[in-house]
This record gives C-alpha cells, sequence and structure tokens, in this order.
C-alpha cells in the first residue's frame, strides 16, 4: 500500500461523504492507476503541479513520475505518444487542458485515434482516453471557455462521456479506461467545485447508460453536464409553477441512449433538449432527429433545443450568459413547450 | 552540409542476397501495383516505393521481430520488408476481401499489425509522435523493443516532426526518426521550401538528437546505420535521426509524371539503382551473378502468383463495412 499522505483521495472515506466534482476526478483517476499498472497519464502540468484545474492533484505523489509524466506544451505528441502507446499495450490517459485546444490536435482526434482500428481492418485498438475541461460559465473568453463536445460527435470512432456530478465521474472515469475503445472524456469547468455524494468503492457506471436524474410526467429535458444541474434546478422552478419535468442525464454522447429518451417521450409526450453547444451543429440536432423519425406519434408537441447562440463566446458575464443556456432560459422553454 | 555516410556494415554474402531479394520483390510489386492502376484494377490512388528498397530492407534487416516500424501512405516497401506478403498487399490495392486490411485501408494505410508493422498514415507527419508513443510504451514496459517512424523529406516542415523529436529526445525514447529524403515533397523540390540542406539531420541538433545522412540507396549503408542506432536505443542512449538519400523512380503519385524533375537528375539517380548497388556488392563478396539472376527470379515467379491470386480473390463482403469500427468488431453507436 503507497504512502497514505500521498493519496489523491482517502479510501477510508465515510460512505455518505460529500466530495467536489474535481476532486472526484483525481479519485477516478487514481483507482484506475491502482488497479491496473498499465494505466499511465500524461498531459501539461498534471504531475508536480497538480493539474492547472487541480483535477489531478495527488496523482504524481503516490504514482510517482513513472506513471505521472508532464509533457511540454505539445498537444500532437501528446496525443500521437497516447495513440502509439495505446496500440502497444499500455492504457494512456491523456489530457488536454482545455477543449478549445482539440483543434490544435484535431488530426488526432479526427483522423488517427478513431479510424485505425477500422482502416487496418481490426488489426489494431486504441484503449485511450483524452481528458480536457470543457465549457464556458467561468470568463474565460472565445478561446478558453467552448462546449466542443459537438465536434466530436462528427467524428465515428470516438466514444464520449461527459459527467455532471462527482460520483458519475469516477464511475465513468472507470468505463472510460477499461474500454478498449477510445474515450473522449468531459470534465466541465463550471462543474470542478460543485459537491455531490463520493463514489463507492468500485463504482462503475457503463458507458451509453443515461440516468433519470429527475422523475416527471410532463416535460421529457434531456441534458449533458453543466446542463443537467441547470435543467434540475429550472424543473424546480417549474414543480412550484404546478409542472412535473422530467430530466434525463445522457451521460455519454457515444453510445447515445436513445432507448431511455424514447421511452421517457413516450410518457411525457413532450421534449427539450438542453446543451451547451452552438445550436449551429450541436448534439441535440442529432437527438431531436431520432426523436423525429422514430418517436413522432410520441409528440404532442415540437421538439426544442436550448443551446448556445451561434456566435463566439464573449468575455463578459453579461455577455456570455446570453449567449449560453441559463436556468432561466431552460424554465421559458419548458413553459413554451407545456402551453403548445 | 552534413556529409553523406557510406560507412557499410558487416553483412555476409549469403544475407544480402537475402536482402537483394527482398528488394526485388518490392520493386516487381511496385510495378505490378502500377500496372495493375494502368488496367483499371487499383483505384484511388498509388504512392509507388520504386527507387527506395534499400531503406525498408536496410532498416529492417537490423530490427528485431517485435520492434515496431510506422509508414507514411508511400509504405508499400515497408509493409513487404517487415513480413506482408505481396498478394495480401496487392489483394488490399485491387479492393479484394484478403486484402491486408480487409479492403478498408487501401494502398496508404497498409498494416501488418502481426509483424509489428503498425500501420501507414496519410496525414503527413502524424506517426511521429505514435512512434514516440510506442518506444515510450516499450520504455515503460521495460521490454528493449524500439520503434521506427519512416517519413519523407516533406514532414520534416510540419508541427509534429518538431513535437516528436522534442519530446523523444527529452524522455530518451528508443526511437529511430528516418527520413526518406527523396528531393521532392510531393511536386516541389524540398530545398526550395526548407532553409537547411538536410531537412531532417540538420533539424536533429536543435533537439540534441545525434543524426547521420546516409546513402539510402545502399542496403548495406542503411542496415549499418540503423543498426548503430538501434543499439544506442535499446541501450538507453534515446533517439536518433537518420535521413536517407533516395529517389522516387515513379511520380509523387499514379497521376504524376514527375516531368518537374531534370533529366539529367533522373538518369544520375536511376544510375544509383538500389538493386544494382546490391548486386555490386554481391559480385564484390564473390557471389556468382547466377544467384542474384536466381534470385529475380524466385521474385518474379512470387509476384506474378501474387498478382494472379488477388485478381482471384473475391470482393468484400459487403456486411464488413459496418463490422471493426469498435474493439467489438461492430459499429452499434446508439440504442
Amino acid at each position: 500500500m503507497a504512502d497514505m499522505s500521498g493519496r489523491a483521495a482517502d479510501p477510508t472515506r465515510e460512505p455518505g461523504q460529500t466530495v467536489t466534482y474535481r476532486e472526484a476526478v483525481a479519485e477516478g483517476l487514481a483507482r484506475e492507476l491502482r488497479r491496473d499498472p498499465a494505466v499511465v497519464c500524461l498531459g501539461e502540468d498534471i504531475g508536480a503541479a497538480g493539474g492547472v484545474f487541480k483535477t489531478t492533484q495527488g496523482l504524481f505523489e503516490e504514482f510517482g513520475p513513472g506513471r505521472i509524466w508532464d509533457t511540454p506544451i505539445s498537444e500532437q505528441a501528446i496525443l500521437g505518444l497516447a495513440m502509439g502507446a495505446a496500440m502497444t499495450g499500455m492504457r494512456p490517459v491523456a489530457e488536454i487542458m482545455f477543449s478549445d485546444f482539440f483543434a490544435v490536435c484535431w488530426d488526432y482526434l479526427a483522423n488517427e485515434i478513431p479510424k485505425m482500428r477500422y482502416m487496418t481492418g481490426g488489426q489494431v485498438t486504441v484503449p485511450l482516453v483524452v481528458r480536457t475541461a470543457n465549457g464556458g460559465g467561468l470568463g474565460f473568453g472565445a478561446q478558453h471557455s467552448q462546449a466542443t463536445e459537438n465536434w466530436t460527435l462528427a467524428i465515428p470512432g470516438l466514444k464520449i462521456a461527459a459527467p455532471s456530478n462527482p460520483a458519475d465521474v469516477v464511475g465513468l472515469m472507470a468505463s472510460a479506461i477499461r474500454s478498449e475503445d477510445p474515450v473522449v472524456f468531459f470534465e466541465h469547468k463550471g462543474l470542478f467545485a460543485s459537491k455531490g455524494p463520493a463514489a463507492p468503492d468500485g463504482h462503475v457506471i457503463p458507458l451509453g447508460q443515461a440516468a433519470i436524474a429527475r422523475a416527471g410526467s410532463d416535460i421529457t429535458i434531456v441534458a449533458l453536464a453543466a446542463t443537467v444541474p441547470m435543467s434540475l434546478a429550472a424543473a424546480d422552478l417549474l414543480a412550484a409553477e404546478g409542472a412535473s419535468a422530467e430530466v434525463i442525464d445522457l451521460r455519454c454522447l457515444v453510445p447515445l441512449d436513445m432507448a431511455t429518451v424514447l421511452a421517457s417521450v413516450d410518457r411525457t409526450s413532450r421534449l427539450l433538449i438542453v446543451e451547451e453547444n452552438p445550436y449551429q451543429g450541436g448534439w441535440g440536432g442529432t437527438v431531436a432527429s431520432i426523436v423525429a423519425d422514430e418517436g413522432f406519434e410520441l409528440l404532442d408537441a415540437p421538439v426544442r433545443r436550448v443551446a448556445a447562440a451561434s456566435v463566439p463566446l464573449p468575455f463578459a458575464d453579461a455577455l456570455e450568459q446570453q449567449v449560453i443556456p441559463t436556468v432561466d432560459s431552460v424554465a421559458a422553454a419548458i413553459r413554451a413547450l407545456l402551453a403548445y | 552540409m552534413t556529409a553523406v555516410s557510406t560507412s557499410a556494415g558487416a553483412i555476409g554474402a549469403s544475407e544480402l542476397l537475402a536482402l537483394y531479394e527482398q528488394m526485388a520483390v518490392i520493386r516487381r510489386t511496385e510495378k505490378a501495383a502500377h500496372d495493375l492502376f494502368l488496367a483499371g484494377l487499383v483505384k484511388g490512388t498509388t504512392h509507388l516505393a520504386a527507387g527506395h528498397e534499400a531503406v525498408a530492407v536496410g532498416a529492417s534487416a537490423s530490427l528485431r521481430p517485435d520492434d515496431y516500424v510506422f509508414a507514411t501512405y508511400r509504405g508499400h516497401h515497408h509493409a513487404i520488408a517487415r513480413g506482408a506478403t505481396p498478394e495480401e498487399c496487392l489483394a488490399e490495392l485491387m479492393s479484394k476481401a484478403t486484402g491486408v486490411c480487409k479492403a478498408k485501408g487501401g494502398s496508404m494505410h497498409l498494416t501488418k499489425a502481426s509483424a509489428g508493422m503498425l500501420g501507414s498514415y496519410a496525414i503527413v507527419g502524424a506517426h511521429l509522435p505514435l512512434a514516440a508513443g510506442a518506444a515510450w510504451s516499450a520504455k515503460l514496459r521495460g521490454s528493449g523493443q524500439v520503434a521506427v517512424a519512416f517519413f519523407g523529406d516533406g514532414a520534416t516542415n510540419i508541427g509534429a516532426f518538431h513535437e516528436a523529436l522534442n519530446i523523444a529526445a527529452v524522455w530518451a525514447l528508443p526511437v529511430l526518426f528516418i527520413c526518406e529524403n527523396n528531393l521532392y515533397m510531393e511536386y516541389t523540390p524540398i530545398g526550395s521550401v526548407t532553409a537547411v540542406p538536410s531537412p531532417a539531420a540538420d533539424r536533429a541538433p536543435a533537439y540534441a538528437i545525434p543524426a547521420e545522412v546516409i546513402d539510402g540507396n545502399d542496403v548495406v549503408v542503411v542496415a549499418g546505420a540503423v543498426a548503430r542506432a538501434v543499439d544506442r536505443a535499446r541501450s538507453g542512449g534515446g533517439p536518433t535521426v537518420l535521413e536517407a538519400r533516395t529517389y522516387r523512380h515513379f511520380g509523387h503519385s499514379r497521376t504524376d509524371p514527375a516531368t518537374y524533375r531534370p533529366p539529367e537528375e533522373v538518369q544520375e539517380w536511376l544510375q544509383r539503382d538500389p538493386l544494382d548497388i546490391a548486386r555490386a556488392r554481391l559480385a564484390a563478396l564473390g557471389v556468382p551473378v547466377e544467384a542474384a539472376v536466381a534470385a529475380d527470379d524466385r521474385a518474379a515467379q512470387l509476384v506474378e502468383s501474387a498478382v494472379a491470386a488477388a485478381r482471384a480473390a473475391p470482393p468484400p463482403d459487403p456486411s464488413e463495412a459496418l463490422t471493426d469500427v469498435w474493439a467489438d468488431g461492430g459499429s452499434r453507436w446508439r440504442t
């Protein structure tokens, strides 16, 4: 057993204890690093510094430089190294500090990692995880605030997880690292300080299994990552007005749990999709098209999407709030759909 | 400008004859690919490596079977040098079910993972970080393996080249970066778009990586230089850059007649054909000319029967289009 003082998280934590989302990231990584010696982490400032978002705090102390590797600012090298290592027996977990930086290593996410297995006729698998800090609401401006999950959804061959709470971070991290397929793991910047129940020991959430975060009967709200607590808050507002909203936390975009969404729409007959990426090309368009195709007769109202406006993200809070979804904009959309 | 090394390694007559035969097989396979394309039996494009045989065969001679090789879209020679058969390569080019990648990759993506040939990559420079990653993996596992990235001169001006060299040096990774400098990045002389005369070797010192410019048309020279670099890598000495000077016998791709190359330059390089150089070395070692002729005949026969088998092979089953995305063999992305 390693030195307890250096542990990323205390395994003797009392059941039911509350932890932050950022602590859960380090905990989820630590559990897999302890379980499987093939797991190795690499990224900028993830080691001695503990990560710029402190999401890898304690890992370097517990696992050392042979497992936790600080890299130069070389995003192509980070993903290329991870891919080469994944093809040859390792389970690398690469961090790209901000999801906006996917653009500088996009070749690996678009052309290399997702296509290798297919274009070799199944000769090679690429079991890696790309972790990244995603999303807005923190005033980082146009190049450090984007929700880019829709970029990755455009590429067949990537699995995509985006947890909304600390326990899901741990459970989905376990599945992502154990996956034989490449997984892009979106950690939401706006959720890092949020708290929730700690994950129980051995917590594993299969990829592609949505959760009903709140049961309801009048309308289905499909959400992901930061739009889950936002939608839950909006549902609370509507409850005070006598409406019962069901909130589905997709957890993953690939595999996409449309069975859960369609079953919910069958009960509620109304669908609102809340996504932080831009309306233009956002993942909600895919969900909406499947419901239109396979659930048309279930609907008593049009499918609506609350998404980011199709503009670059502005810096000022007062402007950013005009662009990305908010509790108020979600609540207004629910009211409009219920009145339809 | 870095001097071109012609320092020969120690290769005996029988081993050299085997290397010669491999080169002859590659040359004939490339000629067959060319002819099959003209006959309309190969679609898309091909980037033929005729003229580059000594780089692939010489390097392969100095690698262990469990070492890793990463190549480019001009990679038929590397696939064959590592153990892919001409038949499975030509079947891949001809979109046949028996292709080495089940006809899902094509000419630009020949891969033979079971032989440590971990892919041919069609985005210039993308695979250099992958080779560094395989070397990192070997180091983490303590396996003693090395990784090799083969790339063209054109790749030396792309970011991934520089990111890969830097990290490989900083982490002392057991990786070889072998540039096949054929003087042209696609249609443009590399010298007209690069500020240094040796595009790979002259960049290596900036990353504190030892480098050598070598005669890439002499299989014995290539084998010797690669053996030295492999020794350094396996003993913890980190990466090496080798710049092998060579020349394409065909154009950049199928549609390129390469009229931009001065005829005297082409003639000069054709007179330095890697097969001719190897034959001269065989003669110098006292190998009778009949032995080389017999090797040529065997190569011709092998490729001839490979072409026949590939032609006769069935097309892929249409259901194959929706397999092999995920590790479970399928392509299901939603419930």
